[in-house]
């Protein structure tokens, strides 16, 4: 089959894939929008297009805010193409997918990554048991289908979504059994030399302080300083087991929701072979991009969380601003008009960012539950504990790709995605070096999965 | 097996009218139009999707977003189906998958002869 020609290929229907596609097809460029979910919205605005009213005020103004975008969307030239897989993007610009269980191919001008962020490992005795979810996986429950956990729910953790779920299921009556911070003194002592950047984001920096208020107002049992998380349970989480200050702790709950933070998507990036680089402040793996999100891929964006978690809100400038440099490179704009209309993105980008030094430093997740004891699941497809990972680099294992001829590490289905931070900080940890040094695992296509018979039927 | 389910409608939600019919391990469940096969088995009490082809130690949706790879399952005979991304429709027919897969072994004939020393 041949590949049909397009302009530009969007991967990812979120906030900047969203406004990125609208930006590139009000430019005058024929632009097709791959998406593996039913609607658009990414995760941070999953749902919205079909979210009943109610639902949607009860998630807040900063989901439905959402709606905007995804009106831009509808009202635009874009094909925007749902349920498509993207299984290879490869580096001259083919966009390999899935779709009904057939296989398309585009051969684009240019592609657009747009492939967000997804939630940091949170690798603790237990993570793997029935029950425990991240918060992130319950959030989407309650935008897509609005459900929420049946009995008194534990979430553990910290970062801004925590509370946000928190809040959400407060408007929504869920009944919340305890809130589990690993929030420490020092961590507002870290985060202090970014407190005036922050209180110039004062609007964002305001919305957070009122949230955390009606927690703490709504009595829920808030326990900070957590460490030692652990779930108890043999075939389901039973409870959440912590120490606050050295004193032991048990909360029984079903539902344990972890979260310590998100983390850039770089699947694509990486099978590209695009430079990146590690993030000390984040704390994880980012393509280099220039400041129009291209990769040192000739003809390759990213935008949004992809590139460096920068939240909903830049991710759609970034979005724009992807679009412009996309735009000058394929000859719809000269420089000068591409340079006229970034200025005022770039302010606005600026001033989206300028909470996020204080958010990475009081939010930075423990090393304790980024490097965790031996006994502890790393890789949870393979079964490969953080124990046998440090026994592999007592044999000359050096980094994560020969962690998998080592032991099979990061080579079930979900291809390393839920291990590979874990895994380049515990062998830096034992080897004495720096995750950069470490590096990340080698992706290779196919990103999703794909059987023979759906690639024999091309 | 099915308990009490992990996670229900909040109460500000209208009931959905319309519902869609499908089994899971043989048995019949009814659940609402619309969502993906993990919310649903989630909301009718399966608690548990898949057992590792490691340890076959428990396995449920982790992340419902596609990229942890828990909550795989059988869907109308083909294995390894991402639940969270697959939207529910009538009929469908869904297994949980239980441990490694068993090598498909297809027995043939085949001519017995003596070895000559």
């Amino acid at each position: 089959m041949n590949p049909v020609n397009v302009d530009v290929v969007v991967v990812g229907a979120g906030a900047a894939g969203m406004s990125g596609a609208v930006a590139l097809a009000r430019s005058g460029l024929q632009v097709v929008l791959l998406d593996e979910q039913g609607s658009p919205g990414g995760q941070i605005y999953r749902g919205i297009t079909l979210a009943p009213l109610g639902r949607r005020d009860m998630l807040g103004p900063d989901y439905a805010h959402g709606n905007e975008l995804a009106q831009a969307l509808a009202a635009s030239s874009v094909q925007y193409e749902k349920g498509a897989a993207v299984w290879q993007v490869t580096r001259d610009h083919q966009v390999s997918y899935l779709r009904d269980g057939r296989l398309h191919t585009l051969q684009a001008r240019a592609v657009l990554l747009a492939t967000g962020a997804m939630e940091r490992p949170f690798p603790i005795p237990g993570w793997t048991l029935p029950g425990v979810m991240t918060a992130g996986a319950a959030q989407i429950l309650l935008k897509s289908s609005g459900l929420a956990p049946s009995e008194p729910v534990v979430l553990a953790g910290c970062g801004p979504l925590l509370y946000l779920l928190g809040w959400q299921y407060l408007r929504a009556g869920v009944p919340i059994k305890a809130l589990v911070d690993t929030t420490r003194p020092e961590d507002y002592w870290r985060a202090r030399r970014h407190l005036f950047a922050a209180l110039r984001a004062w609007p964002y920096l305001r919305k957070g302080l009122d949230l955390m208020r009606s927690l703490r107002s709504a009595g829920i049992a808030h326990y900070t300083g957590a460490e030692q998380l652990a779930i108890e349970g043999e075939e389901a989480a039973r409870a959440l087991l912590f120490t606050v200050g050295g004193k032991a702790q048990r909360v029984a709950t079903r539902c344990v929701l972890l979260h310590q933070g998100v983390v850039p998507n770089i699947q694509f990036s990486q099978s590209l072979r695009a430079s990146q680089h590690w993030d000390a402040d984040q704390l994880c793996f980012s393509p280099k991009v220039d400041p129009w999100g291209a990769l040192d891929v000739p003809g390759i964006y990213v935008a949004g969380d992809g590139a460096g978690i920068g939240g909903a809100q830049a991710a759609a400038v970034q979005g724009e601003l992807a679009a412009l440099g996309i735009a000058r490179q394929l000859g719809t704009l000269s420089d000068a008009q591409r340079d006229y209309r970034a200025e005022p993105l770039r302010a606005m980008l600026e001033s989206n960012l300028r909470i996020r030094p204080f958010l990475d430093a009081l939010y930075q997740p423990k090393e304790a539950n980024r490097i965790p004891a031996d006994e502890v699941m790393v890789c949870r497809c393979e079964e490969v504990t953080a124990g046998e990972l440090r026994q592999f680099v007592a044999l000359g294992c050096t980094g994560p790709n020969q962690a998998k001829s080592f032991g099979r590490c990061g080579m079930g289905p979900c291809q390393g995605r839920m291990c590979g931070l874990t895994v380049t900080e515990v062998i830096a940890k034992a080897r004495g070096v720096s995750a950069s040094e470490v590096g990340y695992y080698r992706i290779r296509p196919p990103i999703k999965p794909i059987t023979l018979g759906e690639l024999a039927g091309e | 097996m099915r308990t009490e389910p992990l996670f229900q409608p909040v109460m500000s939600e209208v009931r959905s009218t319309r519902t869609v019919s499908l089994t899971f391990n043989e048995q019949p469940l009814n659940v609402p139009a619309g969502t993906s096969v993990a919310a649903a088995l989630l909301m009718s009490g399966i608690g548990r999707f898949r057992a590792t082809p490691v340890s076959e130690s428990p396995r449920a949706p982790y992340c419902m977003m596609g990229v942890c790879f828990e909550c795989l399952v059988e869907i109308d005979g083909v294995p390894n189906r991402q639940s969270c991304l697959i939207e529910v429709s009538d009929g469908m027919r869904i297994r949980s998958q239980e441990g490694a897969r068993d090598l498909m072994f297809a027995p043939v004939d085949v001519e017995t002869f003596e070895v000559q020393p």
